[in-house]
């Protein structure tokens, strides 16, 4: 096992909706969606983003597309033209999500 | 096997026109269509239509028309967009007049109403629909009397229907965005109603085309700095079949990338359920779906899977919710961030000393925290500069003016070294966004379609 950031790995776009912010994550490889799957679950992305997503995470799982949907609730202070924020759509939550560090099998490096 | 083009020409009100430009010209494309209404650009339209009853339209659509029309026109192109917003009649009013600066005749022009149902909401109530919030259920009560707009998602039969007309150039407000490319694909092949998994592909071809630049190598997480040319990208272009497998590509002699990964980016784009995404026209599976490249810049996707539409409509509305006062300004290294916060600081307890009401106020220092706020790390070594940002919500507009004015003394009589106070501000109104569900049928009643000739 080795452990590396998300930024090493995947991809990922986020967008805004209201005030949810969706990321989507996309995996290289099965391998490497395996370990994604295994190691970012929508309980690891609300702690992550402590501070910013105050409502609850949901994910879904692409296998086919070696993806996977995080939708955040209550996450822009109030939705695009309401929050004071200055990432008011949510735009750069997809690399705040790159921080996150996870164990990967070795067969995925 | 007959196969129609379908075009991108923008993503938002204020996206590039070149990319459309250089479409009709070499992209052999049947239809362009333009998807000029991002969620929040309503409640900028509907400041606009405030301040002048004749604008609310996006008013780029001029300039549009103007380098589009006579190629559009050459080359048998018919163009939808939804940049009338909140004023589609006065969009109309635009593209005639640059129609007839063009000297251009005979030309078709169709404009749908009906999305806007602001006036509608109490007969809606009336008649059974509780406007309740869609997210958590609540009442609409409480901001019953702040709504500025009240607009729903329309779907694509209206625009078929102008095109069934004949129409040149379709007009419309708030649709949804795939439908302004979903409308093209139902009118060529005449697909049914209730062809749930053609409409499926007709509406995710749609998805993947309203957000410009994004499925053609632009805001791309991968190896973005190998993606070629931005400053020149080509928008993407939809090759639809009548089953409705369709290819994206775009014309060869531009910038940007058309691969799975930049496809499959955009597939999952501002979507909630990957199994049920929501349209008028019908709901969206994209789990099954399938992106194979063809080769450079061609991506074949299928597996679009549908289920029945929603017997409802959304409707967004947007509600004053206070106003936002704002200042930035910056300090230099060394310790530049020290400076900062101890402006902060010195303005935070000023506003305490001075009275001011702000429901909340909000520190970003720009450089560091401002874009990734609590996750950003200390700094590991000192930055060269950063920049304060300061701001607040208040009810009052005057008490968001104030803010801005408590930062210049602070030239002379705050940190070393302060730089680029940007000025005072204006400050900007919030406005709060409710969405709801209403029965269809209390909406379609209202839409209208109709066509005015040049």
């Amino acid at each position: 096992m080795a452990r590396v950031q998300l930024r090493q790995i995947a991809m990922a776009r986020s967008g805004d909706k209201g005030n949810t912010v969706n990321i989507a994550l996309f995996a290289p490889s099965d391998d490497v969606y395996e370990d994604l799957a295994r190691e970012v679950t929508p309980e690891r992305v609300k702690a992550h983003f402590h501070g910013l997503i105050e409502g609850e995470v949901v994910r879904y799982l692409l296998p086919r597309l070696r993806a996977m949907n995080f939708v955040c609730r209550e996450a822009l202070g109030g939705g695009g033209s309401a929050t004071l924020r200055m990432d008011n759509l949510g735009k750069c939550y997809a690399s705040n999500l790159m921080r996150l560090e996870i164990e990967i099998g070795d067969d995925s490096g | 096997m007959k196969t129609i083009r379908i075009g991108a020409g923008q993503g938002f009100y204020g996206d590039s026109i070149m990319p459309a430009v250089e479409t009709a010209k070499r992209g052999n494309v049947q239809y362009l269509c333009f998807d000029s209404l991002a969620e929040l650009t309503l409640a900028i339209l509907q400041k606009d239509r405030r301040r002048d009853p004749a604008k609310g339209y996006a008013s780029d659509i001029a300039r549009q028309m103007k380098e589009l029309l006579p190629i559009a026109h050459a080359n048998g192109i018919r163009i939808i967009t939804n940049a009338g917003g909140m004023n589609p009649a006065g969009a109309l009013r635009e593209v005639k007049r640059v129609a007839q600066e063009l000297g251009l005749r005979g030309l078709k022009l169709a404009v749908v109403t009906g999305d806007d149902v602001k006036s509608e909401l109490d007969a809606f109530r009336d008649q059974g629909a509780a406007l309740a919030h869609l997210e958590d259920g609540s009442d609409i009560a409480s901001i019953r009397e702040r709504i500025v707009f009240a607009n729903a998602y329309l779907g694509s039969k209206p625009l078929v229907e102008a095109l069934r007309l004949g129409a040149d150039v379709v007009i419309t407000g708030r649709v949804t965005d795939s439908a302004l490319f979903l409308a093209p694909y139902i009118y060529e092949f005449d697909i049914g109603p209730k062809d749930w998994h053609r409409l499926a592909q007709g509406v995710l071809m749609g998805h993947l085309l309203e957000c410009s630049g994004q499925a053609a190598g632009g805001n791309f997480s991968g190896d973005w700095q190998s993606v070629a040319e931005l400053e020149n990208i080509g928008f993407p272009i939809a090759e639809i079949q009548e089953d409705g497998a369709f290819t994206l590509t775009k014309t060869e002699e531009t910038g940007g990338l058309v691969s799975v990964d930049t496809v499959r980016e955009q597939l999952l784009y501002e979507i909630h359920d990957p199994f049920a995404y929501v349209t008028p026209d019908v709901v969206l599976n994209v789990t099954e779906v399938q992106l194979e490249e063809l080769g450079t810049n061609r991506v074949r996707v299928t597996g679009a899977r549908g289920t029945k539409r929603p017997d409802t409509f959304k409707i967004v509305m947007g509600y004053s919710d206070g106003w936002l006062g704002q200042a930035i300004w910056g300090y230099s290294w060394p310790d530049a961030l020290a400076k900062a916060r101890t402006a902060d600081r010195i303005i935070r307890k000023q506003i305490e000393q001075a009275g001011l009401q702000f429901d909340e106020i909000r520190t970003d220092f720009i450089g560091y925290n401002s874009l990734h706020g609590a996750l950003a790390a200390q700094p590991t070594e000192e930055p060269n500069e950063i920049y304060v940002r300061l701001a607040a919500r208040t009810n009052s507009r005057e008490d968001a003016a104030k803010l801005g004015r408590l930062v210049p003394p602070l030239m002379l009589s705050g940190p070393p070294a302060m730089g680029a106070f940007l000025g005072m501000m204006k400050p900007r109104e919030l406005l709060g966004m409710w969405s709801c569900l209403v029965p269809r049928e209390l909406v379609e009643r209202g839409v209208q379609v109709t066509l005015t000739e040049v």
